[in-house]
């Protein structure tokens, strides 16, 4: 029998939609020129840049010049803050983010902590959210930039994004916004939400991936972030990547034309998904916002007692069921995600954690499989646990 | 990551259980580190007669313990003492560097096994 393989890891990367990919191809063989050249190829190539430059800033409502193409996200992510702190440094060495941040932000605020910035990690609430009283009491006379994503990428917890720009507004600090998991799931409107810099990138919304943008502000200053050649209005050197370029812009006018019609699908497959959980496996934690209009349609993510996440995974694996434990980038890592710590899932529960991210090709066919392969791995794994002492189901820790 | 001898030591363990009446038991990890490993064993004539399992940790740390409880059956207790986890590793025909730290785990909670034996035998 052919092996079954469903995929629930729509966070961690989605495919690339077939009408992205057609817009795509004659872009890689026949509309080949470099888009800074001046003759007709290059014209034809850069046409296609322009249009999609304009896509996507029709899509969270800013100006195509406002508009950066990057490597992706954590470029992005890079770019925005480093070159808000270096270019502001006279004015204030202090960063206010959170303590859920994805990587490419958490570890570049602590590389700036390292040259000597001062940097405030907001705590969450027991569903991932920052209080916006405690925002606005850390900001400083020397509070140069607030960089709090939009969606959490582990628990789908949507933070008051338009209340933070407000309050960042009022304060004249700098408001940057990851927005990677949020772009096509979330209306945005950066002028009317406040956004001063936001990250996103195409490979989450079913365009290629090694292609990303940051949007900054008209009249913000910030530095080049690589040095070379003046593409990008002379701030991002670097050969434009036509064919992927093209493919985010179609990409995004989709994800924003469709986005009603998927997130409703998706967030009912989820929510039944939840639902089924619940009902038949005991002794787990429901990771994130209870009230589903507070977490991305598609994220469900659960911390199964006794058991450990990355065996679950590797059972579902077995049976064709792709999720991911924690963070996709921290597999490898040892440590349970500082994400669910900072929720405070306990640190033994939160070693059993796993994230299910459903997608717009996914059916309930698919979910009903995934709940009975779930239940039975949670069962066999719970059997070879010491931890699990099932007595009238009962259960403790001895 | 892993290969198919882990994968399906992992999918397919032998020995899982606990021996009720067990001569010695082992149990060593912890669940912060996000790994537990409780070895029992039944012990005749200074020889392991039965060994059993229950492990709360990952692939690997499951299929260490089933390894080395089938590892360590029908040996003498020096024997046994003398398994080391590179042997376990070998025998799974390698694991990935960062799980190692798993096979220590099934080569301690045998060599604690064995010792509660001796110690509740007065040796």
């Amino acid at each position: 029998m052919q092996q079954r393989r469903i995929y629930l890891d729509n966070s961690a990367t989605t495919y690339t939609d077939e009408r992205v990919l057609q817009e795509m191809l004659p872009y890689f063989g026949q509309v080949y020129g470099n888009a800074s050249s001046q003759h007709f190829f290059g014209r034809d190539a850069l046409k296609a840049v322009d249009k999609a430059r304009e896509k996507i800033a029709a899509a969270i409502g800013c100006k195509p010049s406002e508009i950066y193409f990057t490597s992706g996200g954590t470029e992005s992510d890079n770019w925005a803050i480093k070159g808000l702190a270096h270019a502001r440094a006279d004015r204030g060495r202090h960063i206010i983010t959170t303590s859920i941040e994805h990587p490419a932000v958490m570890k570049t605020c602590a590389a700036l902590e390292k040259e000597g910035f001062e940097v405030t990690y907001l705590p969450v609430d027991s569903e991932g959210i920052i209080s916006l009283d405690e925002l606005e009491k850390s900001i400083r006379k020397d509070t140069v930039l607030i960089s709090v994503m939009i969606a959490n990428n582990e628990m789908g917890a949507i933070q008051p994004f338009r209340q933070i720009g407000e309050i960042a507004k009022k304060h004249s600090v700098i408001f940057h916004t990851d927005a990677v998991q949020a772009v096509g799931n979330v209306p945005i409107d950066v002028v009317k939400d406040n956004i001063d810099m936001l990250s996103m990138s195409a490979h989450k919304f079913y365009g290629p991936k090694g292609v990303g943008v940051l949007y900054k502000k008209n009249g913000l200053k910030i530095g080049r972030f690589m040095d070379g050649g003046e593409q990008e209005r002379n701030m991002r050197a670097s050969t434009l990547n036509t064919p992927a370029i093209v493919g985010m812009g179609k990409a995004i006018e989709i994800a924003v034309a469709d986005m009603t019609e998927n997130n409703a699908h998706i967030s009912a497959l989820r929510d039944y998904f939840v639902s089924q959980v619940l009902e038949k496996i005991d002794h787990i934690y429901f990771n994130g916002p209870k009230d589903m209009s507070k977490r991305l349609p598609s994220n469900a993510n659960f911390s199964f007692e006794y058991i450990e996440g990355e065996s679950i995974l590797m059972l579902l694996d077995m049976a064709g069921i792709a999720v991911s434990s924690g963070s996709a980038c921290s597999s490898g890592s040892l440590e349970p995600s500082y994400v669910l710590l900072s929720v405070g899932v306990p640190i033994e529960v939160a070693h059993g954690s796993i994230r299910f991210s459903f997608g717009k090709n996914n059916t309930v066919e698919e979910v009903d499989y995934t709940v009975k392969v779930l239940v039975d791995t949670v069962n066999k794994l719970r059997e070879i646990s010491p931890l699990f002492k099932s007595v009238k189901g009962e259960s403790k820790y001895v | 990551m892993y290969n198919d001898k882990v994968r399906e030591a992992f999918a397919n363990p032998k020995n899982v259980g606990f021996i009720e009446d067990a001569d010695g038991v082992g149990k060593v990890g912890n669940a912060a580190c996000g790994d537990i490993m409780e070895i029992s064993l039944k012990i005749k004539d200074d020889v392991i007669v039965d060994a059993k399992f229950r492990t709360f940790g990952c692939a690997a740390a499951i299929a260490t313990s089933s390894t080395a409880t089938e590892m360590v059956k029908g040996k003498t207790l020096d024997e046994a003492l003398n398994l080391t986890n590179a042997e376990v590793v070998e025998e799974l025909e390698g694991l990935p560097p960062q799980k190692i730290h798993c096979s220590v785990l099934a080569e301690e909670a045998i060599k604690e096994a064995i010792n509660d034996y001796r110690s509740k035998r007065g040796k």
